[in-house]
């Protein structure tokens, strides 16, 4: 039940390769925070570090109103869940639930109770007095989570809790954690995964990382609605989000742009001025797109080269137009059939139409311009 | 999916031929010793292991009797060999036939059985082939007999005589009971040691830990006897001189690097993330030790144990080094060495049987810590 903030966290390694840099970021009690971002964007690493395991090298981590920059993991109050689970394999399911009570030398009337009481919520009753190597992967992926729920912490970290599991357990565990939350409602938790469904079924707020620092910050709807840059834009969202460049023809409330290929969209983000002939990249998501048929204004057309039918939805992938450029892709609902080699026109609604200029969308102007490095998954 | 790498049938094959010859190898020397340690003396000496069972010839030493007839200007002395107590210890059980038979002990085969031997100035001797002789001679026998050498087959002999030897020796309890107190906590005491030396440079991060790995891993490579010398002045400059005490130090010494070794590669190959969230549940260094590292560290504990106990079981030259040459102060080995082959060198049966005494107790040492030698240890922990 804490209020945790990080304040200009940094880590660099050896004085010189850094690896994160200018955290800043305010989680309130009873959030869900998910840490989301591709392979090597220290997601992992700020986790450890709010759990003490790495060494912050800069800036201030904050607990319920303290600096526990240099306080050890143990007296954080948190508790932390690991992608391998590390159960200790010698030990009982209870003995491994009440290892970390036995050493603050709790009662062991009250170790009892609370170890009963975590089997319970997560069903591992009649596991109590078994050995984790004869558990299933989801029976041991719920001892780790009993292991930190005995411990009433202030904060539970998850490190990828979910991806060593099989598609079909991993579905069934991520709405018991959903439920766990529920039922914990004061409960702070910060959950690092890649996984994008995961981060926005289970979020109340994503932090999205790259580059080492913080892409953005949100709902999960609002990084989907209104992301901040073109790297949150295709991160969030499958398939990605396809941007187009183009140049602005006509800026007010609703702006213009007229794209290289002839098309034209229009946008809702409100433009100044000043905008007008700028070079922009207009995003759309391929589910925004819809099919015209008539002679009207268009926003992009093409050949389609692949498409792949799901049955709720066919995705339609246009001919890139420019080379090593990514094809656009539409995402339509219901069958289509032989759309192979057919030429497409299609638009979207002005209100699902982005506007990107310089990778930083025009509906933040106001906010400061992040370098985002690291490429797009 | 035949011929996944590891399953290819020629290479199983080699495994099991080069497997089978290590076992041949290894298990025929020391089946003869077995055999050898029921043997007797002399059949050792006369016949390989391999042939126990089978009857062995023996020269034997006899007198004959001195009661004499007058035959003519001569007297005649009639008799079986086997009659005298001297021949009849020789053998077993019942003696074979005599094969050949001589009056002096350097040519104890001179004349076959059955012929007369001429002894010189009108003597001779006839031995048969079962034992009864005639011996014929100028002069009168005095109180002894003719002196007979001869050979016969004796039947195999298996005892336990060479077992009863051994134990029944000098003190040889008290060897035993020495050897344990070395071998006990010189076992004990470099396993404690290199334990928590071990958890240090696997898991705990201070300066200058890569350089110690680097010279523990060095000193795995300089020989014992090059410290021999140097630590027992040490001993003797410090006041502990020879004593049980200076073996176990001497001991621990030795057996530290290959200890801090094994145990620290084992420990470096545990879950990082295990000891994490022990140290996230709140456990100290110390905790994370007794708790998590050390009853997950079992095998490699179990291996040196055997290690280290089985060397300082069988060691002789730290002993000699080391303990006091006084008897009471003597180990097995030593006892052995000194005692019951130095008085009798070349007492084959006795070392056998010796051999197989002593190693009674590492049998038992390694049967009942090889439980601890499992694998899937670790299983259920991660992933």
């Amino acid at each position: 039940m804490a209020n945790l903030s990080l304040k200009n966290v940094e880590k660099i390694y050896g004085g010189t390769v850094t690896v994160l840099k200018d955290i800043d970021l305010e989680i309130e009690t009873g959030e869900l925070i998910v840490f989301v971002g591709p392979s090597g964007c220290g997601k992992s690493t700020l986790l450890r570090m709010i759990a003490g395991l790495e060494r912050i090298t800069g800036g201030e981590l904050d607990i319920d109103g303290m600096i526990v920059n240099e306080v050890p993991p143990a007296q954080r109050g948190i508790a932390m869940v690991f992608q391998s689970y590390a159960l200790y394999p010698h030990m009982s399911v209870r003995d491994n639930m009440s290892f970390a009570l036995k050493i603050a030398k709790m009662p062991k009337a009250e170790i009892d109770e609370r170890v009963e009481r975590a089997a319970k919520i997560l069903q591992l009753d009649a596991l109590l007095d078994r050995l984790p190597k004869a558990l299933s992967g989801g029976q041991r992926q719920r001892v780790a989570i009993g292991r930190s729920i005995v411990r009433d912490p202030k904060v539970y970290l998850f490190d990828e809790p979910l991806s060593n599991l099989d598609a079909s357990l991993r579905v069934a565990t991520r709405i018991e954690i959903a439920q766990l939350k529920e039922s914990m409602p004061d409960s702070t938790m910060i959950y690092v995964t890649h996984d994008q469904v995961e981060a926005m079924t289970l979020a109340s707020r994503i932090v999205v990382l790259a580059g080492g620092g913080i892409a953005q910050v949100g709902t999960p709807l609002e990084l989907y609605e209104k992301p901040e840059n073109e790297f949150v834009a295709k991160f969030i969202g499958s398939p990605a989000m396809n941007l187009i460049p183009g140049e602005i023809i006509q800026t007010g409330a609703e702006t213009h742009v007229r794209t290289k290929d002839g098309g034209e969209a229009i946008s809702t983000v409100p433009t100044l001025p000043e905008d007008l002939g700028k070079t922009v990249n207009i995003g759309v998501r391929p589910e925004d797109l819809v099919a015209i048929s008539d002679g009207g204004p268009f926003l992009y057309h093409g050949k389609i080269a692949i498409t792949e039918a799901l049955g709720e939805v066919t995705i339609l992938y246009f001919h890139p137009d420019v080379e090593g450029r990514d094809a656009v892709i539409a995402k339509l609902p219901g069958i289509h059939k032989n759309m192979r080699g057919v030429d497409v026109k299609v638009t979207a609604d002005p209100s699902k139409v982005h506007i990107f200029e310089d990778g930083q969308s025009l509906l933040y102007r106001d906010r400061p311009k992040k370098r985002i490095t690291a490429g797009v998954h | 999916m035949e011929n996944i790498a590891g399953k290819k049938p020629a290479l199983i094959w080699a495994k099991n031929i080069a497997m089978a010859a290590m076992v041949l190898i290894w298990v025929i020397p020391t089946f003869g010793l077995l055999v050898s340690s029921f043997r007797d003396r002399d059949q050792i000496s006369a016949t390989g292991w391999w042939q126990a069972m089978l009857p062995v010839e023996l020269t034997a030493r006899a007198r004959t009797g001195t009661e004499a007839t007058p035959d003519g200007p001569l007297f005649r002395v009639e008799g079986n060999i086997f009659d005298d107590e001297e021949a009849r210890s020789y053998f077993s059980g019942t003696p074979g036939d005599i094969s050949a038979f001589g009056t002096r002990g350097a040519e104890p085969t001179t004349y076959p059985a059955g012929t007369t031997g001429d002894l010189g100035d009108g003597e001779t001797l006839t031995v048969n082939a079962d034992g009864s002789y005639v011996w014929i001679t100028p002069e009168k026998p005095g109180s002894r007999g003719q002196r007979v050498y001869f050979a016969a087959e004796s039947p195999p002999k298996l005892t336990l005589d060479n077992y009863r030897t051994v134990l029944s020796g000098d003190n040889m309890g008290r060897a035993f009971l020495n050897t344990l107190i070395v071998a006990v906590p010189a076992t004990f005491i470099p396993i404690l040691v290199a334990a928590f030396a071990a958890y240090s440079l696997a898991w705990m991060e201070f300066p200058i830990r890569g350089l110690l790995i680097a010279g523990i891993v060095g000193l795995l490579v300089v020989p014992i006897q090059l410290a021999l010398v140097p630590v027992l002045n040490l001993h003797n400059d410090i006041g502990v001189g020879q004593s049980f005490v200076g073996i176990w130090l001497a001991h621990t010494g030795f057996g530290m690097p290959l200890a801090v070794y094994l145990l620290r590669n084992y420990m470096a190959g545990l879950p990082r993330d295990i000891i994490e969230c022990a140290r996230v549940d709140g456990a100290t260094d110390f905790q994370i030790f007794t708790k998590i590292i050390l009853p997950l560290s079992l095998p490699a504990l179990a291996s040196f144990a055997i290690f280290q106990f089985l060397w300082t079981w069988n060691d002789l030259l730290v002993a000699k080094v080391f303990l006091p040459s006084a008897d009471e102060a003597k180990v097995m080995t030593v006892k052995i060495a000194d005692d019951l082959l130095g008085s009798r060198g070349g007492d084959w049966g006795i070392l056998a049987a010796a051999a197989f005494v002593s190693i009674a107790v590492p049998l038992g040492v390694f049967f009942s810590l090889q439980r601890f030698l499992v694998r899937g240890l670790l299983a259920g922990s991660v992933k």
